[in-house]
């Protein structure tokens, strides 16, 4: 790791200067940037320190509204209680990423900030060509060991997966990134590569995440997160589903449906075809696993990763039949 | 708003006309930083690197090697320790961070007396180990797992202590061990 200097922002206003220094880069959880500057992916010339900021850690939950500073961890969110009652796809996305220490040292702001875990990406000595490192220089991945890398939202530049939950959960309920001077759709914050693969998200020099702000809804207070993978705890999503689901007083009738992908797109991954074809229509298992696989249009894959084009539907599919089986 | 100093221009104040406490704009150059960290209780002062992590500075600067270096990468656990009483992976910790934090390692964990931890006597009395070198992670976590409420069932001790690697596999025999100390704390 190469050295650095290191500087302590005491107020979001400090940070904000000292984020608009060329190589200035946030530490909070240090999770993400610790770890990639260990691969000598992240090479930062100056550090700001902003766990040590007052206040930006608040969690204000009603039914109506979610209001999550940037500064809250990841398992105070997961625990918390009205978060599991109005938002429990939140929650569920929360606690089955990572492991618990990680989860106590990672913020929701620095997740969002969560760079993808493609190996070709994490080892630049090895894999010099990495259009996120070294804009220009190719991609590794494409041709090579495939398991892992993104069917949708993918470029001639970069397959790389986007590797988050939280995230997923937040682009399926229309969840907003608050900039301070701007405020946007978290859907809108992430970046598909397209041919500006270092491009992750819509944030500029000088900008700080303070919060994050999820509208309530029937869909989200009726919401779940099924997350597939290679093994069952502490690993990264072969496929995921965020849904939320509200149904007519007829108790069949799918009047408000919301799906995101995970571990399948470059980003997080809103399936508004799913949705568009489940509006209006009765919850039953054949329309429902007819409607999923629209999930998958315009997938692409890269060998190994083909898979998760069957797959993917499936997650999608019984996410939404298990939510219609809850009261 | 309070400032504390250390080394001048290592913290910086909200500046009010655009400018650092030191007057400079200027990003300043690496340095050394003078740490005060508070350890099992007791106060340490140090200078390292910016980028000296928690885990190097308890290692090897401070000489409390209970606290293992497995992969370095946040992946293992062997790491683990305890800020502000939280389990975290010292390993992606700088410890510039933890400084005004209280830390707990595995050397802290007995009482004065030698008298074990429940944790620890239950990992003795469970033959919770082989080699031994995830102990410390594994321990330190698995006070905090029972102290969070995490270790109700064998299946929530196995999902909330996923992020402590073993790989002599004694994972039947650690499970035994979080769930009988939490037995134990609990009656």
């Amino acid at each position: 790791m190469k050295d650095f200097s290191y500087l302590r922002a005491d107020s979001v206003e400090a940070a904000r200067n000292a984020a608009a220094l060329p190589g200035a880069m946030l530490l909070a959880g240090g999770t993400t940037l610790v770890d990639l500057a260990k691969c000598g992916v992240a090479e930062p010339s100056t550090v700001i320190d902003i766990s040590h900021i007052e206040g930006l850690n608040a969690i204000d939950v009603t039914a109506d509204r979610a209001v999550i500073g940037a500064l809250a961890k990841m398992s105070q969110v997961a625990d918390h209680a009205a978060v599991k009652s109005h938002f429990p796809a939140v929650s569920e996305a929360l606690w089955q990423a990572a492991s618990a220490q990680l989860r106590n040292m990672a913020t929701i702001g620095g997740n969002l900030m969560q760079r993808t875990r493609c190996p070709y990406f994490r080892d630049p000595q090895n894999f010099p060509a990495c259009n996120k490192r070294s804009p220009g220089s190719g991609c590794s991945a494409i041709g090579g060991v495939t398991r892992g890398h993104a069917v949708l939202g993918t470029s001639e530049a970069c397959i790389a997966t986007y590797p988050g939950d939280l995230a997923i959960a937040l682009v399926a309920f229309d969840a907003e990134v608050d900039l301070g001077e701007r405020k946007l759709k978290v859907e809108d914050f992430f970046l598909a590569p397209g041919a500006t693969a270092e491009q992750e998200h819509d944030i500029r020099p000088g900008e700080v995440i303070t919060a994050i702000e999820i509208p309530g809804s029937a869909a989200t207070r009726r919401s779940t997160y099924l997350k597939i993978r290679d093994r069952q705890s502490y690993e990264f999503a072969a496929a995921s589903a965020a849904v939320g689901l509200e149904l007519e007083s007829d108790g069949r009738t799918i009047r408000d449906i919301r799906v995101a992908l995970g571990g399948v797109a470059t980003k997080p991954w809103r399936a508004r075809a799913v949705e568009e074809a489940l509006k209006g229509k009765s919850l039953e298992e054949d329309i429902v696993r007819k409607a999923s696989e629209l999930a998958m249009e315009g997938a692409v894959d890269h060998g190994a990763n083909h898979y998760k084009i069957a797959l993917a539907p499936r997650v999608v599919a019984r996410a939404v039949l298990e939510l219609g089986e809850t009261a | 708003m309070t400032s504390q100093t250390h080394t001048g221009q290592t913290i910086i104040d909200p500046p009010e006309d655009g400018h650092f406490r030191n007057g400079s704009t200027n990003q300043p150059s690496p340095t050394t930083l003078s740490l005060h960290l508070t350890i099992n209780g007791r106060d340490h002062a140090l200078e390292v690197e910016p980028r000296v992590t928690l885990l190097d500075a308890l290692r090897e600067r401070l000489a409390l090697t209970g606290t293992k270096k497995g992969c370095d990468q946040g992946q293992c656990g062997a790491c683990t320790v305890h800020v502000d009483g939280e389990r975290v992976l010292a390993c992606l910790t700088l410890a510039a961070q933890v400084e005004g934090r209280s830390i707990t390692t595995i050397e802290g964990l007995a009482d004065e007396d030698g008298t074990l931890n429940a944790v620890q006597a239950a990992f003795l009395e469970q033959d919770a180990f082989q080699c031994g070198y995830c102990t410390p992670g594994q321990i330190m976590s698995a006070v905090a797992c029972i102290r969070e409420g995490h270790a109700g069932s064998d299946e929530e001790i196995r999902e909330y202590m996923a992020g402590n690697l073993c790989r002599c596999g004694a994972y039947p025999h650690i499970v035994a061990a979080v769930r009988q100390a939490a037995k134990e704390l609990r009656s």
